[in-house]
């Protein structure tokens, strides 16, 4: 997809608007639909987009595997810190009202951050699972 | 989203219409040979679906649905695709499955006719904790202690009340990615150094 001028302005101008809306979709999620995997999945959507269009090795370079591979166990890392700071601080695991005095904030930030982690653990490994069966099709 | 319990004469032949394409298109993958255009289907079924969803009230489920259904599920198939051929090969008519699958379809209509009624407020999934969820949801007047007080409860549950389950979920995508990864790469690594 050498000379597709089209294809290749057209995402140009949509790539940063889908990564954007993403991360709306990440931390609007407590009021409007959408919520840590969604934002993932979009958030992934715009680099294969850019890997379609723009060719394997740019993306590769845009997200490099080895940093996309740690991230996308950080995700999972912060969902169960989370968990444990809850326990640290004389709640049960995941008990978010733990995590400060007033136990709404506590809840707010808990679902936040949990919801982050679901949202990096998420678009790493789709963007990872793209980079798998893509790169398969390119050394053939 | 401020409508009736039924919803206005449009919207249910909006549903109807939506259902019925649902179905064509469903039968149209099944008598397609070309993959390609099975895959491409295959994500209009799944835009179709978000778009049912949404009109179920659902924009949470749609919202999944039409980013991984049709977004990646697609691209992933068309990756699929280009490893392998674009025709599927003719299969012989076989009566048993379609007689199966033909008593199964039959079983699941006639266990919906227990069901109850869309929109129904005395069906048990509504009775149970649904309501102490909603209740929670809403800050009241006085300005009492409210368990977690967001105003998307579909969030509320998955993240708060079930967090158990959603740490799970992510989990097994961390784990279903590094199978693929382990699947994939180690072969790319080993064509990689022979050529």
């Amino acid at each position: 997809m050498r000379h597709q001028s089209i294809l290749r302005i057209v995402s140009k101008l949509l790539i940063p608007y889908i990564l954007l809306f993403a991360l709306y979709v990440q931390f609007h999620g407590d009021y409007g639909p959408g919520g840590g995997f969604q934002a993932g999945v979009i958030f992934a959507a715009a680099f294969i987009l850019y890997g379609l269009v723009f060719g394997l090795e740019p993306a590769r370079r845009a997200a490099p595997p080895a940093l996309i591979e740690r991230t996308a166990a950080l995700g999972v890392l912060l969902y169960t810190g989370v968990g444990v700071v809850a326990m640290l601080r004389g709640g049960a695991f995941l008990e978010y009202g733990a995590l400060e005095h007033d136990a709404v904030h506590g809840q707010h930030h808990g679902i936040l951050l949990v919801e982050a982690g679901v949202g990096i653990t998420v678009a790493s490994v789709m963007i990872l699972i793209f980079f798998a069966f893509a790169g398969r099709g390119q050394r053939r | 989203m401020g409508r009736g319990q039924r919803g206005s004469v449009i919207e249910q032949l909006i549903v109807i219409a939506l259902l019925a394409l649902l179905v064509a298109t469903a039968f149209t993958v099944v008598r397609l040979r070309s993959l390609f255009a099975t895959a491409m289907l295959t994500g209009i079924y799944s835009f179709l679906g978000a778009s049912w969803m949404l009109l179920l009230d659902a924009p949470d489920v749609a919202f999944t649905e039409a980013a991984v259904g049709a977004g990646i599920s697609t691209v992933l198939i068309l990756a699929t695709l280009s490893l392998t051929t674009r025709e599927e090969r003719p299969t012989p008519f076989r009566p048993l499955p379609l007689l199966v699958v033909l008593a199964t379809g039959a079983a699941l209509l006639y266990a919906t006719l227990d069901m109850p009624h869309y929109g129904d407020p005395g069906a048990p999934a509504h009775l149970h904790v649904a309501p102490e969820y909603i209740a929670d949801a809403v800050p009241t007047a006085g300005g009492e202690v409210v368990h977690v007080g967001i105003e998307n409860v579909v969030t509320t549950v998955l993240a708060s009340y079930r967090g158990y389950d959603t740490l799970g979920e992510t989990t097994v995508i961390l784990t279903a990615g590094i199978g693929v990864l382990l699947l994939l790469r180690r072969r790319n690594g080993r064509t990689g150094t022979r050529g």
